[in-house]
């Protein structure tokens, strides 16, 4: 009789310390370790040596457009100019490509066919470079990414001022 | 006469909102950890664009270079000048052809700095082309546009 009742009134004592000391340390490990990645992407660009001053344009069939950023002195885009042609801004410029390469996408298509080669100023700021990038590849509608063209490469460096 | 308290050496905490509390902060520090071996620098402030969306995956066996505003480029954390880089690429070059690789196939990511002059960029194509390289991705920040 004595020992049912010591049976009952046993309560089993789980030490939780350990438990808690491993926990707080994995948790101060993951906290100490994350690292905030802001999101990138990628422009691709495939530049051969032999071809990098648009010596090889033969074997295409569709001219390329070229596309000239002028540097101000400080640095910043003095002008846009395709094919020799004025352009106001990275929007007109989107226009006129869009007008160029047509409605047609996919393999075949005048925008897959076309190259872009850019002529910029040494010291252009790059982030300029990368607005007239955006310009040519592609647009945002609707949330959806619309690709103009692909193929970009640069004409070989000027010298600096 | 009033009730006597119960024990006072043995107050029992109950642990298990704790417990559940700091399991869920570890699951969320482990979903958001990021083991990708992504070289950023936070000398860099890459330009921005709505179009340079996060790759699917990871570009294989990048070479990556970084290029500050002041026209010295970030290689493996260490701060080179333009002068130096083609030497890294040789033997970047050397251990691609070590593993069978060629150098054509390998892609050199080229993470420049907004306010660096273009004729920089340009440079470090050159070098990298006349190295053998010829596959390069121009990284951007994704702009959300808000």
């Amino acid at each position: 009789m004595a020992r049912k009742r010591s049976q009952l009134s046993d309560k089993i004592d789980i030490n939780m310390t350990p438990m808690i000391d491993v926990v707080f340390q994995l948790m101060s490990f993951f906290m100490c370790t994350l690292k905030i990645v802001s999101p990138e992407g990628d422009f691709d660009i495939r530049m051969p040596l032999g071809r990098a001053a648009g010596a090889a344009v033969e074997d295409q069939m569709v001219p390329p457009i070229r596309l000239s950023l002028s540097a101000a002195a400080d640095g910043s885009l003095g002008g846009i100019s395709m094919n020799g042609n004025p352009v106001g801004d990275f929007r007109e410029l989107q226009q006129k490509v869009l007008s160029l390469v047509g409605d047609g996408r996919g393999p075949g298509s005048l925008a897959e066919k076309t190259e872009v080669e850019l002529d910029c100023g040494y010291d252009l700021r790059y982030e300029n470079v990368v607005k007239a990038i955006t310009a040519v590849s592609g647009s945002v509608q609707d949330g959806q990414i619309v690709e103009l063209i692909k193929k970009i490469k640069f004409t070989p460096p000027k010298a600096p001022r | 006469m009033p009730k006597k308290a119960s024990d006072p050496a043995s107050t029992d905490v109950d642990m298990t909102p704790m417990i559940d509390m700091t399991f869920q902060l570890i699951t969320f520090f482990m979903f958001v950890m990021n083991f990708s071996e992504a070289e950023q620098d936070d000398r860099i402030q890459l330009p921005l664009s709505q179009l340079a969306k996060p790759v699917d995956g990871p570009v294989e066996k990048p070479i990556t270079l970084q290029l500050t505003n002041q026209g010295k480029v970030i290689y493996a954390g260490e701060l080179i000048g333009l002068g130096d880089v083609g030497g890294y690429l040789d033997r970047e070059k050397s251990v691609l052809i070590d593993a069978g690789r060629e150098p054509t196939g390998a892609t050199v990511i080229v993470r420049a700095d907004g306010s660096s002059k273009t004729g920089d960029v340009q440079e470090i194509i050159k070098i990298c082309q006349e190295k053998g390289f010829e596959k390069f991705a121009l990284r951007a920040k994704y702009d959300e546009g808000r």
